[in-house]
């Protein structure tokens, strides 16, 4: 488990361009981190190719925050 | 309607001369030559293997590499060189940015990110072709992207033929003030094309250069031994302004641009006819717009791109409108130094028109070693020449046969 939130923490610094202090768990990834819509795209495509998995778009849109992507990965792994 | 007089008010540019104006300026006046071999990828199947590209490019000054990174090169280019221009041009913070436009183009757009995506699409599928690709590959993405970086909320386009797309873009911005649409727009072109399959592509029109062993003497306008223009990436912006606006908040102006000249050939989609009767069409316009005699030219900034039938055919063009004056009026083409810049060469040929005016220095044509026949106008071979230049032309020429001539005077009030 912990391993799989740093592993999504590291690739939401790396694709947003944030620090990693400013990452947490609670973060929203358009309020708090400045991604836009085509930001989140390409988040959620480098989740996909870290994972291994494909996360549909209809549960794309329902990861707007950190804790939500690593739940899912969790739950989806 | 009487048109609004239109001046030029600020340079910006990176090339493969250099990253700003100052240095590109001293570069050609040393008659210096910006091209190498290809060392961004493996060309050693390529039939070209030499190109000109922006050397040490630093993005820092305008975004973050974050915002780069969603970002293809020729917008990046874009960006920087508009920077640069909007700074010389020094507007108070209070300018009216509703009456402040761009009229920015590419040749070709954003091929890196296209190719790039493929090669993702052909591995991947198309679940990891990027978000960005779109945004990042479409031409009027440099107008768009200098618009939101700068708040520039007037006219926004971006004219897009080929070699000719620099010089339509600012000779309609320039329109756009004249007509009264604009107050000030930021003009040019940008161009980053060197990528495995655009010189795959040059080379398969058999367009380019292959004088691979010696890259400083392959751009060679008008020479015996010229074998095709040699591909360059760069980006050049010019801000015009109405005359008034300028006056009115004091600004520096280097010269005045007094005429558009546009034509095409109706000929063929890549040569020109011989006789080169649609760039001749295309200066003539320039003059008339301009309300300019012949014999008042004193410069012509070439097309010039070094290749056989070309450069033929822009010196019948200039011998059939001038006359006798065509053995008086200097004639040189700067893509012997800075190679060819596409969609960018009219927006840098443009910016060293007004800094020809203004310094009264004309840039050579390097490499000019042997005139060809029938090339016998003063080229001013290898070395750059003092003289006073009051009037000039720009000349672009594009595939499609799209002409375009920019006439520039020095600014007398």
């Amino acid at each position: 488990m912990s391993n799989i939130e740093e592993r999504v923490k590291k690739i939401v610094c790396e694709q947003l361009g944030v620090k990693e202090e400013d990452v947490k768990a609670s973060s929203s990834f358009v309020d708090d981190l400045g991604a836009d819509s085509l930001d989140t795209v390409e988040l959620v495509m480098a989740l996909e190719e870290e994972f291994e998995t494909e996360i549909p778009d209809e549960d794309a849109e329902k990861l707007t925050t950190v804790q939500e992507a690593i739940d899912y990965i969790v739950a989806n792994l | 309607m009487s048109k609004r007089r239109v001046v030029v008010t600020g340079l910006g540019t990176v090339n493969p001369l250099g990253l700003d104006v100052a240095s590109t300026w001293q570069a050609l006046c040393e008659g210096k030559s910006g091209i190498g071999p290809i060392t961004h990828f493996d060309a050693s199947s390529y039939s070209t293997q030499i190109v000109g590209t922006v050397k040490d490019f630093d993005v820092t000054s305008v975004m973050t590499e974050k915002e780069a990174r969603k970002l293809d090169q020729f917008l990046q280019f874009a960006l920087v060189a508009a920077h640069q221009a909007l700074a010389d041009a020094a507007f108070p913070d209070d300018v009216n940015r509703d009456r402040f436009g761009v009229a920015v183009g590419s040749g070709i757009g954003g091929l890196n990110t296209i190719e790039q995506n493929h090669v993702q699409l052909q591995k991947s599928g198309p679940r990891r072709v990027s978000p960005f690709l779109v945004p990042a590959a479409v031409i009027n993405m440099a107008a768009g992207n200098i618009a939101i970086k700068f708040g520039l909320r007037g006219p926004n386009f971006a004219i897009t033929t080929a070699c000719t797309t620099g010089t339509h873009n600012i000779g309609m911005a320039a329109r756009t003030i004249a007509y009264g649409d604009a107050d000030v727009m930021i003009a040019g072109g940008a161009e980053a094309s060197s990528s495995p399959l655009g010189m795959a592509g040059f080379a398969a029109a058999r367009a380019m250069s292959t004088r691979n062993d010696e890259p400083q003497k392959a751009s060679r306008p008008w020479d015996k031994d010229r074998d095709g223009f040699v591909l360059s990436d760069g980006a050049a912006m010019l801000v015009l302004e109405s005359l008034e606006h300028a006056q009115a908040r004091g600004a520096h102006i280097y010269a005045e641009l007094i005429g558009l000249g546009m034509s095409d050939d109706a000929f063929h989609v890549t040569s020109p006819p011989e006789d080169g009767s649609g760039a001749r069409a295309a200066m003539a316009n320039a003059l008339a717009d301009g309300k300019v005699q012949p014999q008042e030219v004193d410069y012509i900034n070439a097309h010039g791109t070094s290749t056989q039938v070309g450069d033929i055919a822009e010196t019948k063009a200039i011998k059939s409108l001038f006359g006798e004056h065509a053995y008086k009026v200097a004639v040189s083409s700067t893509k012997s130094m800075t190679g060819h810049l596409l969609g960018a060469a009219g927006a840098i040929e443009a910016m060293i028109t007004v800094l020809t005016i203004q310094n009264g220095i004309i840039p050579p044509t390097i490499n000019l070693d042997n005139p060809d026949e029938g090339c016998d106008l003063d080229y001013v071979p290898h070395t750059a020449r003092k003289a006073d230049v009051k009037v000039a032309l720009s000349n672009s020429f594009g595939f499609g046969g799209t002409n375009g001539s920019l006439l520039f005077r020095r600014f007398e009030a």
